[in-house]
């Protein structure tokens, strides 16, 4: 399969010109019917949430009321993902596209772009981009710099950065796409389903759905992390299965002992079911698992599955906004459990408790915070019982 | 039939005062930081005027009665 979001100018060349980019697709198209065509092809947010694109765009365009917001989400928090900083640093006009678009399909008078500022080039490539597009885009279009942490990519708490300068999330309802900034109505779209929105606008929703494998849809920026190597970004057809996928930038099963899939809001899963599955939102949702944000990470064989979930646990814990007792608590004890079940300082009962707490602080904050951690840590708990259950102290040294 | 009533919580706004969970025990537990876990579903009406008192009783209004399933 060709590239789509990648296609034009090697990568290597650094960021396309607005020159290039409308030379080689034309410039914006007309927005008529562009919903009904989200809605026709199957496109999901890849973000993480994965929620259908189209529906979500309409629930905006029926409101009542005045202008909307649209805000181009390039946060990426996953401390595993990589994609959303390669597609804004080499191709910053198809997100601005995408968003564009959006504006102009649900009447927004306000675009706002928000970048983390930890992505390398990206913010500065989308500040020189931005100065390329013609007037009036230019003027609609706002850009944020935000802050590199894991929550702040969350759409409330893009919101209230946008609001406040504070990347927090808050209390739902209402949701962003109900009440958002400066309470308008509010899309919140990560980048690259904005770039996949500038390229089905021009190419219609059946070119997007004759890629796809398995009956998922188009394709997806992945990436890939197999076992001994760094990450790899690959734009891949949807419902490519992960084995494959970890097997183009160097993974082999024979090396790979579980993966990680979905990123540290996604599960462990043992290396052969991993192999097989699909690469798609929705198949990897009847399937029990998330994609989120396309992030496939192989821990290799050898690694050992408590060090680097307690890892990760810390991470997670760290990065809670602390505004909600059980998920700045409960966070902190969880991680504080695993640490001591790798240091083999295991307390009476740690094990126990520690299920325990990971599901008891499910559901119980204001965003989804403590409900990704615990999904993660219920995934080891199971894919690494044998371990959790009797650890000997050792160093970490497995995922990327 | 009068419409059925759940507890919801500012999560928040909460800050684990704990009154909740002495003042309806039957719906409502504290986990081991003193922040309220809660019984999920319909208050049954035989308990709708001691979760009346525990709603009151929250100090930061941190907790409500709403209509099961609204947001």
């Amino acid at each position: 399969m060709s590239a789509r979001l990648l296609a034009g100018p090697p990568l290597g060349a650094g960021p396309e010109s607005y020159r290039s980019h409308a030379g080689r697709l034309g410039p914006l198209p007309d927005p008529a019917n562009l919903i009904a065509s989200l809605e026709r092809s199957g496109l999901r947010g890849r973000g993480g949430a994965g929620y259908p694109v189209g529906a979500k765009w309409r629930t905006v365009a029926e409101r009542a009321g005045g202008p909307a917001v649209v805000i181009a989400n390039g946060s990426e928090g996953e401390p595993l993902s990589h994609k959303d900083r390669l597609l804004l640093s080499t191709r910053p006009h198809l997100a601005l596209d995408g968003a564009l678009l959006a504006a102009h399909v649900l009447r927004a008078d306000r675009v706002l772009v928000v970048v983390a500022e930890n992505l390398g080039s990206a913010p500065a490539v989308m500040a020189t981009a931005l100065a390329e597009r013609p007037m009036p885009e230019r003027a609609r279009v706002r850009l944020i710099v935000g802050p590199a942490r894991y929550v702040s990519g969350e759409s409330s708490a893009i919101v209230n950065l946008v609001e406040s300068g504070t990347a927090t999330p808050s209390n739902r309802p209402p949701r962003p796409h109900q009440r958002g900034v400066g309470q308008a109505p509010t899309l919140v779209q990560n980048v690259e389903t904005l770039a996949h929105v500038g390229l089905i606008a021009r190419l219609g929703d059946g070119w997007f759905r004759s890629a796809g494998r398995s009956g998922a849809a188009g394709t997806l920026l992945t990436t890939l992390h197999a076992a001994g190597s760094g990450p790899a970004v690959r734009e891949l057809e949807a419902g490519t299965p992960a084995g494959e996928a970890l097997e183009s930038v160097g993974g082999s099963l024979a090396q790979t002992r579980a993966v990680l899939l979905g990123g540290y809001f996604g599960t462990w899963i043992g290396a052969a079911e991993a192999w097989e599955l699909p690469l798609d939102a929705a198949g990897l949702r009847d399937r029990g698992h998330s994609l989120g944000c396309g992030v496939v990470a192989a821990l290799p064989i050898g690694s050992c599955g408590v060090c680097e979930s307690a890892h990760v646990m810390r991470y997670l814990a760290g990065e809670s906004s602390a505004q909600c007792g059980p998920c700045f608590y409960g966070l902190a004890a969880l991680a504080g459990a695993c640490e001591r079940i790798a240091a083999n300082q295991a307390e009476d009962g740690e094990l126990e408790r520690l299920r325990r707490w990971a599901r008891e602080v499910r559901g119980r904050g204001a965003c989804h915070h403590p409900d990704g951690a615990s999904e993660f840590l219920l995934s080891a708990l199971g894919l690494f019982q044998a371990e959790f259950a009797s650890h000997r102290p050792h160093g970490r040294g497995g995922l990327g | 039939m009068s419409e059925q009533l759940e507890l919801a919580i500012d999560r928040i706004r909460c800050d684990g005062s704990g009154l909740c969970a002495e003042l309806l025990p039957e719906r409502i537990r504290l986990d081991d930081w003193g922040y309220p876990i809660i019984e999920p579903g319909a208050i049954p009406e035989s308990l709708l005027s001691h979760t009346r008192r525990a709603v009151a009783a929250c100090p930061l209004l941190a907790l409500r009665l709403r209509g099961v399933g609204e947001d």
